[in-house]
């Protein structure tokens, strides 16, 4: 039994995928274009721009940064969020309700706003290096990623299994690791997979925390872009979505993709 | 080790919300005393203070001689089993029943050999590997109890354990934990808010209601015996009628209620019976005449077909009352009878205030 599917529905449908994916053939195309400009449809095949990204040493230092600021801020604000997300649900009668909403202020208030705030408030306030501040600010960027994500795994979680463990003798901190944890598993892995793509991708936070000699892998993309306008800034397009799909495909393999969905 | 359960002049608040009122209640020594009310009535806070999870406002819960009130709830041994199981759902059955042990430091062989022995005991052998994803109600109903059970806790306390099962189910749990808790003799408290699983299961019941506990007793005498007008109503006296004596003559009594209906009761059957009080009956301890004579003046309304009955919605001077009458006469709606007490199912209580 297959359902009909309206055609004025297919053709939409169709129109969707077109605008999402159309952009990503036109990269894809262009960076192996063996032209010294973005061109579409590409001429000639080439993996010098490829290459090139490996040859200039700011690629290498801000794509090293990018992952040290995600993995660090990502993990931060687990260490923030999951504590949070735990406390907001088991004591969810007993908590004012504005509580949750200050978790997720970051993503309410517009990124620009948000990243200047910053600005002012950890790196002139608090006068914080550079990378603590990266660092801190992206913790802070992804973290109603962790407390939500997390959050909705443990809205599914029957605190009162928590309360058998305390009951046959486990005492709390060690009942939230041996019993709350494995049963959230899958929130703090989505959660981390959400911020940490998010934390990659960040431009308009980072923009006002980079300095000088520090900037992320974005950040970098734009500064080449503004200097040169070859197909290098397609390649590395091209190298961040293999990654991305190379994370999805992990995450496919062991968990199932549609975790991340529910 | 069987111990007894004190709880002394228990006092709970949410909030400014009291809902325990000075609340005491001992559980012998293998003895098991259901909680018996409707929701809200403070069973479930009752029983979780006792377990550590909730902290009262002034009281104090004793095992044995231990003072447990301050005691973290990890630290209490208690055996508990929940509503709706709360099996770890990362673990398999037999991790599940051993969880305990292992918080106890018992050695892994120890362990098995254990927890094995239990769940051969509620009949789950078989399925030691599965999660608990993959049973039934019943099954995990089961395996909460043996994990419960296996640390050979000095109390089990059970909230509402069959709520989500089935009613055949139901019953034949509550045989399996009754006899499970007979064979250790555990002290155990048991929640409930269904009337026939608290008699069928306890040694004694609570009746509660707002905070308080209204009467603690066997069920025989509950059933029976309500001591107030509560209780009453809860065990299914739906007739509460207010009398007052009007003459003495020995043992005898004659009371009138509200509309002149005038009754004769005897004190050798009601124990002593004040100026003022109320008869409290069920539908069968009124029984509807269609003849003139001593009782309560009604006129029958709806009748329903009970099997071994006829019972009549009867409008009187003292209110709406339910009465049953015999098989071999049933009588019209409009008839006018009269309701004779049958003093041996009847029962005396104060008046409400």
């Amino acid at each position: 039994m297959t359902a009909r599917i309206h055609p004025v529905l297919g053709i939409l449908t169709g129109i969707v995928f077109l605008f999402l994916l159309a952009p990503l053939v036109i990269i894809v195309g262009a960076a192996f274009s063996d032209t010294s400009y973005l061109t579409f449809p590409p001429r000639g095949l080439t993996f010098h721009w490829f290459a090139n990204i490996f040859a200039i040493e700011a690629f290498r230092t801000t794509a090293v940064t990018s992952l040290e600021v995600a993995f660090l801020g990502t993990g931060l604000s687990l260490l923030i969020g999951v504590p949070a997300a735990y406390a907001l649900n088991r004591y969810r009668v007993e908590l004012p309700k504005w509580l949750a909403t200050l978790f997720v202020l970051p993503i309410l208030v517009p990124e620009i706003v948000f990243g200047f705030s910053l600005l002012k408030s950890i790196t002139i306030g608090l006068g914080l290096p550079v990378l603590p501040s990266l660092i801190l600010g992206h913790a802070l960027l992804v973290l109603p990623y962790s407390v939500r994500v997390v959050g909705a795994s443990l809205a599914a979680f029957d605190f009162s299994v928590e309360e058998a463990a305390i009951s046959l003798g486990c005492p709390p901190v060690k009942t939230f690791l041996t019993v709350v944890l494995p049963n959230i598993r899958a929130g703090v892995i989505a959660a981390f997979i959400l911020a940490f793509i998010t934390s990659i991708n960040d431009v308009s936070v980072s923009v006002f925390l980079t300095g000088p000699g520090i900037s992320t892998l974005p950040i970098q993309i734009l500064a080449h872009m503004e200097q040169f306008f070859d197909p290098t800034i397609a390649s590395v397009s091209v190298l961040l979505m293999l990654v991305t799909v190379g994370v999805m495909a992990i995450v496919e393999a062991t968990l199932g993709l549609t975790f991340l969905t529910k | 080790m069987t111990v007894s359960l004190t709880i002394e002049n228990l006092s709970a608040h949410y909030g400014s919300t009291q809902v325990l009122k000075d609340l005491s209640l001992s559980v012998a020594a293998g003895e098991l005393v259901s909680l018996l009310g409707s929701s809200g009535c403070g069973k479930t806070t009752t029983l979780r203070i006792v377990a550590g999870f909730l902290q009262p406002t002034s009281g104090h819960v004793r095992l044995g001689d231990r003072d447990l009130t301050t005691l973290a709830a990890h630290a209490r041994d208690i055996g508990l089993v929940f509503q709706n199981y709360a099996l770890f759902p990362h673990l398999t059955v037999m991790d599940n029943v051993s969880f305990g042990l292992k918080q106890r430091g018992v050695a892994k062989a120890d362990r098995l050999v254990r927890a094995g022995a239990m769940l051969e005991r509620v009949g789950l052998s078989a399925l030691a590997d599965r999660l608990p994803s993959a049973l039934s109600g019943g099954q995990k109903q089961r395996v909460a109890l043996a994990r419960a059970l296996v640390i050979e806790p000095p109390l089990l306390m059970f909230d509402e354990p069959l709520s989500n099962l089935d009613a055949k189910l139901r019953v034949d749990m509550r045989v399996e934990i009754r006899q499970l808790q007979k064979a250790n003799g555990t002290t155990s408290l048991y929640v409930t808010h269904d009337q026939e699983e608290a008699f069928s299961i306890s040694d004694r019941v609570a009746i509660m209601n707002a905070g308080r506990i209204m009467q603690l007793d066997t069920p025989e005498v509950l059933y029976q015996k309500p001591a107030n007008a509560f209780v009453a109503r809860f065990v299914g006296f739906e007739n509460l009628i207010p009398l007052t004596v009007k003459a003495r003559d020995g043992a005898n009594v004659t009371a009138e209620a509200a509309g002149g209906a005038s009754l004769n009761l005897s004190q050798d059957i009601f124990g002593a019976i004040p100026d003022r009080f109320m008869l409290a009956a069920r539908a069968d301890g009124l029984a509807v005449k269609a003849v003139a004579g001593k009782g309560i003046a009604a006129t029958l309304g709806t009748r329903t077909y009970l099997g071994r009955a006829y019972q009549y919605q009867c409008s009187t001077a003292v209110g709406d009352l339910v009465a049953n009458g015999t098989l071999s006469e049933p009588l019209e709606p409009g008839t006018a009878a009269v309701l004779e007490p049958v003093a041996e199912q009847c029962c005396i209580l104060a008046p409400e205030a």
